[in-house]
């Protein structure tokens, strides 16, 4: 029951997803339906998750553990940014009235995801910040990584530093200026070699392959060989 | 324009200024500055997905539809979902795995058909392409570089059989092809995130500047 049922599930709802492929006119909504299905059951997944985050670190706050404060930073930053998101914004649903005949009216443009809400400000004063500055910071570490990997130690590492060196010149102004003092056609030659050329056909090679792995995972997991995804127990 | 701010636009541009710095001090080490702005970012983020799903899924999708438009039998993934919560139970959370499976099943029906339809066949279908039918020699030359690639990746990357002979030949120079294709690669994300860098540098310049100018 605890294995065999989930196995099912997976095959049937699997086997649908293929069959309307082939036949989708005669299956008529079937699988628009099942894919609004799995859009509703994964976003309780996330929801899920984020309660998840919520119990672990609120445990951690409330038995004083290592590093509670910062814990119950996340667990503050949480609740901020998901419940004003999840509370109504007009009074014409039932929620609403309920809201509304405890808090005042005004606070409804402050609810919900519009764009003088608290979610909006604080996405877009907090969260979108640090999230530039986190992909700005890898640039530090990436130019670090570059120093180890860019050595030219053999032919495939000296083919990786002077391809890299040659698209970073290509990308700035400077560099595309500096790369025409060779040749005029020089940067149409790196686009048209190195980027549509050389890139394209590894790129190709690579999805191919992930696409048969994936492909084959597919299969497998429809058929019932596949069950990590059970977890154990 | 920066002396006609208010305080809020004060507020909000230190504020910035300060997640800003916090999170760059990682540079120099590790410290409570940092490790602050980098729970906040975790719990922000959390926060923003769990406002995403609930209005364009949970309220979209499955609450509307079913009380205004009568849709009643969404109430089987409603169940579904709810069920993904057992998870928490010791003695129960295998009953997760009901709607786990039903998600995995179907994601699985349409990659099945998705990969090999919309990528492999395709890619395929891209590369097979006759040498001399573009314009001139640069086309072919074009041509015959992406079947080349496209096969020595292959191979380099079908680990079944020993990489000797012609087998190790190719795979040779699939690694070649590879090697170039990441340093492009390598190129471009560097490129993206000295961008970002200096938007970043633009900001504390300009605007964190400008208000300090105007304050002090």
């Amino acid at each position: 029951m605890r294995t065999t049922l989930p196995v099912i599930v997976a095959f049937l709802s699997g086997f649908v997803m293929v069959v309307s492929f082939f036949f989708g006119g005669a299956l008529g909504d079937l699988d628009d339906n099942a894919l609004q299905w799995v859009t509703i059951v994964g976003g309780f997944t996330l929801v899920l998750g984020v309660f998840s985050i919520l119990r672990v670190n609120g445990k951690v706050v409330a038995k004083r553990g290592r590093d509670w404060p910062y814990k119950l930073a996340t667990v503050i930053s949480v609740v901020a940014m998901a419940i004003p998101s999840m509370l109504p914004v007009s009074t014409n649903t039932v929620g609403g009235r309920i809201f509304y005949s405890i808090f005042p009216e005004s606070w409804g443009s402050r609810m919900g995801t519009g764009p003088s809400s608290i979610y909006d400000w604080l996405f877009n004063y907090i969260d979108s910040p640090m999230m530039e500055t986190m992909f700005a910071m890898l640039a530090f570490f990436i130019a670090s990584a570059a120093y180890r990997a860019f050595r030219a130690r053999n032919a495939e590492a000296s083919l990786l530093l002077i391809t890299a060196t040659v698209v970073m010149l290509w990308r700035i102004p400077m560099g595309e200026a500096l790369l025409r003092l060779f040749s005029d056609s020089l940067p149409d030659y790196i686009n048209m070699y190195v980027m549509n050329g050389f890139n394209v056909s590894v790129q190709r090679g690579i999805i191919i392959g992930a696409a048969l792995g994936a492909a084959s995972m597919s299969l497998r997991i429809i058929l019932g060989i596949e069950r990590t995804y059970m977890g154990k127990g | 324009m920066v002396e006609s701010m208010s305080f809020l636009d004060h507020f909000q541009i230190w504020l910035r200024a300060y997640l800003i710095l916090s999170l760059f001090s990682f540079l120099y080490k590790d410290n409570p500055f940092y490790k602050l702005s980098e729970h906040i970012f975790a719990g922000l983020s959390a926060g923003y997905y769990v406002g995403l799903i609930w209005q364009s899924v949970i309220l979209q999708q499955l609450i509307n539809p079913m009380f205004d438009g009568g849709q009643w039998w969404l109430v089987f993934p409603g169940i579904l979902g709810i069920l993904m919560f057992t998870r928490l139970s010791r003695n129960y959370s295998w009953i997760s795995r009901v709607s786990l499976a039903f998600v995995i099943g179907n994601t699985a029906g349409i990659y099945l058909v998705s990969e090999l339809h919309g990528k492999a066949i395709r890619q395929i279908w891209a590369t097979m392409i006759p040498l001399d039918g573009g314009s001139g020699a640069a086309s072919t030359i074009l041509a015959l570089i992406v079947i080349t690639g496209v096969i020595s990746t292959l191979v380099y990357f079908y680990f079944s059989k020993e990489h000797k002979g012609l087998m190790g030949a190719t795979a040779k120079i699939g690694i070649w092809f590879i090697m170039i294709s990441f340093g492009a690669h390598f190129g471009y994300t560097v490129m993206g995130r000295i961008s970002l860098l200096i938007g970043r540098i633009e900001f504390l310049y300009y605007d964190w500047g400008g208000s300090l100018l105007s304050i002090f």
